[in-house]
């Protein structure tokens, strides 16, 4: 059932019927100027649908980043149309989307990017600080949150003290505990064996589950690519190919991994 | 955010160190050299800090600073006597003497000479005796760190003994007695003083045409010194000054035709400037190291304005933890420094001249990092 085709086509996926979360149409962007200029996107098209874990596969340099960076808000795209949760960034303006980051966006980071002079439990509340939480709030909120990624016994610790696939799950609960409405991941398993990136990806999966909450997970590690509702091939900044996933065949399994 | 800020600086403690570091030797050098030149710039009016009694100064007008002594005429006295609001004027010698040692050697001091009847403008504090008591043939009472140094004797063994009640001493080939040991404020020269009676003091000098150096005057209750002041300069020809005036007159003088200034200006201006830049670099390279994180605050939603507010935060504690450390340090210098020659004073201008300095540089650091921050792109957090 799984189809590769040259053209860029809009596979409709298992969540098809869903609300459209992120809207994307005729991207480009282009890095520096002149000669050195870098088309990194050079009109993409595509969709998330609320609920969904759609993955972005491709050869280094292809734009994934930059993509999900425009989709996430931290980049201004040059053309095209982009809504998020029915959102212009362009009309939302520079502090307009820096308050729509804190209350629907979360970050996966592969370096993980947890504050390493911060205990668990304050890097977790960070987004929490961000959208104005009172402290004791945040931390007590934190806490509940790395209990769910089974870290609860470690609120105090730092993060440094962690091994990588524990530091990627509190990385998770930050990016969860705000509970916010579009996901993004940047190559969330690479930092990790085998064996971690698959439990990363299940509780990923877990979360995304019966939340209103899409994925964009951008990855090269093609072992995980099971857990995507859908796949969108990149190349040369275009998408060339919609393929559906297995994802929504870990749904009977989010049941019993949600604590 | 606050308690997030606070906790990346305080837990980051070779940076939080350097920074504190930094800001306390500016503050400790800015406030110690500051305060060891007022002491030294409050000592060139030791003089007019002991002497209670008068209010206002009469000298003449060419007259620069309180050691630059330019005789008037015994008629001034007199003048100055006439004009009106002046309650009472004293007329007063200051000048030097030599006083002769055991060993042959000779020892400048200085001889204050006070009306014989009143006795005006004697010193501050007695240690041993009373000012009356120069009534007594050859009397003269001498500052006590003078008796306990220069004008010691020495004893058996060579120890210094100072110099006590009931000695004597050769002034200008002159007898003179010590009849009392007075405290003073220490004088810029640190030569000792000897006090006496005007009419004593002019025999213990080489003989002069005028011996008359200033007129001291108080004027009557309520009266504003300032308009005596003006009264006394056009009725007599003379000048006149209060009290405060003729300190900052001193003070000016050595400021514009010594070099003390410049040198403690330089030593104050190196504290600034190694402070700024040790504390600038270790700010903005706090900030550096951090900036992995400060982007991903911003991807995260948190707005320029926030993470200024955070900068500043730690910019305003390692501020006032570094002003603190720096100001307690140059007063512990201070107190020790108590009994010993060194000149020390730390008034609030001081500190707050000091507490500036830390703000700007502070501040500045401060800047450099927020532009760091400011310009920072949130898509940064994406890149490897
Ligand atoms: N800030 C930038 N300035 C200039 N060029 C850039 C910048 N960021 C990315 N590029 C270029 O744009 C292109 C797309 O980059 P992007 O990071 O989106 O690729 P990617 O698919 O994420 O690659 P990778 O798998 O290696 O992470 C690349 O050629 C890259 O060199
Ligand atoms: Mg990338």
């Amino acid at each position: 059932m799984d189809t590769l085709t040259a053209t860029p086509t809009i596979e409709p996926g298992a969540k098809a019927d869903r609300p459209v979360a992120v809207y994307c149409k005729g991207i480009t962007k282009t890095y520096g100027s002149g000669q050195s200029a870098v088309r990194a996107l050079r009109g993409v098209d595509v969709d998330v649908r609320t609920g969904e874990l759609m993955m972005l596969v491709g050869p280094s340099g292809c734009g994934k980043t930059t993509l999900i960076s425009i989709i996430a808000g931290v980049l201004d795209r040059d053309e095209g149309e982009c809504t998020v949760l029915g959102k212009d960034f362009k009309v939302l303006g520079p502090s307009g989307t820096t308050q729509f980051r804190a209350t629907n966006v979360g970050f996966v980071f592969q370096a993980f990017n947890l504050i390493p002079t911060l205990t668990l439990a304050e890097n977790v509340a960070v987004p929490l600080l961000i959208n104005r939480v009172r402290r004791a709030d945040a931390i007590e909120q934190a806490c509940e949150m790395l209990k769910k990624v089974g870290l609860g016994d470690r609120t105090k610790d730092i993060p440094t003290r962690l091994s990588g696939g524990q530091q990627q799950r509190v990385a998770i609960s930050r990016a969860l505990v705000h509970k916010p409405k579009l996901l993004v991941c940047d190559e969330p398993t690479s930092a990790l064996d085998h064996v971690t990136g698959q439990k990363v990806m299940e509780l990923l999966r877990s979360v995304a589950a019966g939340n209103d909450l899409s994925l964009v997970v951008v990855t090269h590690d093609a072992r995980i690519f099971e857990f995507a509702d859908r796949i969108a091939e990149m190349d040369d900044g275009r998408i060339v190919s919609m393929t559906t996933g297995k994802g929504h065949q870990h749904s009977s399994f989010d049941a019993s991994h949600a604590k | 955010m606050i308690g997030i800020a606070l906790k990346m600086l305080f837990r980051d403690k070779a940076k939080y160190f350097g920074i504190i570091m930094g800001v306390t030797l500016a503050s400790l050098v800015i406030t110690q050299q500051g305060a060891i030149f007022t002491g030294l710039m409050s000592r060139t009016f030791a003089v007019l800090t002991d002497m209670g009694g008068p209010d206002i100064w009469v000298m003449d007008p060419k007259v620069q600073f309180i050691d630059d002594v330019k005789p008037l005429q015994d008629t001034a006295l007199y003048r100055a006597r006439s004009v009106e609001g002046v309650a009472w004027a004293s007329p007063l010698y200051k000048g030097m003497t030599r006083a002769r040692m055991d060993d042959g050697q000779f020892q400048n001091c200085n001889i204050i000479g006070l009306e014989d009847s009143t006795l005006t403008g004697g010193p501050p504090r007695m240690v041993k005796g009373k000012v009356e008591d120069l009534r007594r043939a050859d009397a003269v009472i001498v500052d006590r760190v003078g008796a306990e140094t220069r004008l010691a004797r020495k004893g058996p063994g060579g120890k210094p003994v100072p110099l006590d009640v009931g000695d004597v001493m050769e002034l200008n080939d002159h007898r003179a007695v010590v009849v009392g040991i007075s405290d003073n404020t220490r004088s810029f020269q640190s030569n000792p003083t000897i006090y006496t009676t005007y009419s004593r003091a002019t025999t213990f000098v080489p003989r002069e045409r005028k011996l008359l150096s200033f007129v001291v005057v108080k004027a009557v209750p309520g009266l504003d010194l300032h308009v005596l002041c003006d009264r006394l300069e056009r009725e007599t020809g003379m000048a006149a000054y209060t009290k405060e005036e003729f300190k900052w007159k001193t003070v000016m003088y050595f400021v514009q035709n010594t070099g003390i200034p410049i040198n403690f200006g330089i030593a104050v201006g190196l504290g600034f400037i190694i402070g700024t830049v040790i504390t600038g670099f270790m700010f903005y390279s706090f900030t550096v190291d951090n900036l992995r994180y400060f982007g991903t605050l911003k991807a995260m939603g948190a707005s320029n304005n926030r993470l200024m507010g955070m900068i500043v935060v730690q910019s305003m504690v390692v501020a006032t933890l570094g002003f603190g450390l720096g100001v307690g340090l140059a007063a512990a210098f201070g107190a020790s420094a108590k009994n010993s020659p060194l000149a020390f004073r730390l008034p609030w201008q001081l500190l707050f001249i000091s507490g500036s300095a830390v703000a700007i540089i502070c501040t500045l650091s401060a800047m450099l990092s927020m532009r760091k921050v400011v310009t920072l792109e949130p898509a940064i957090v994406f890149k490897g």
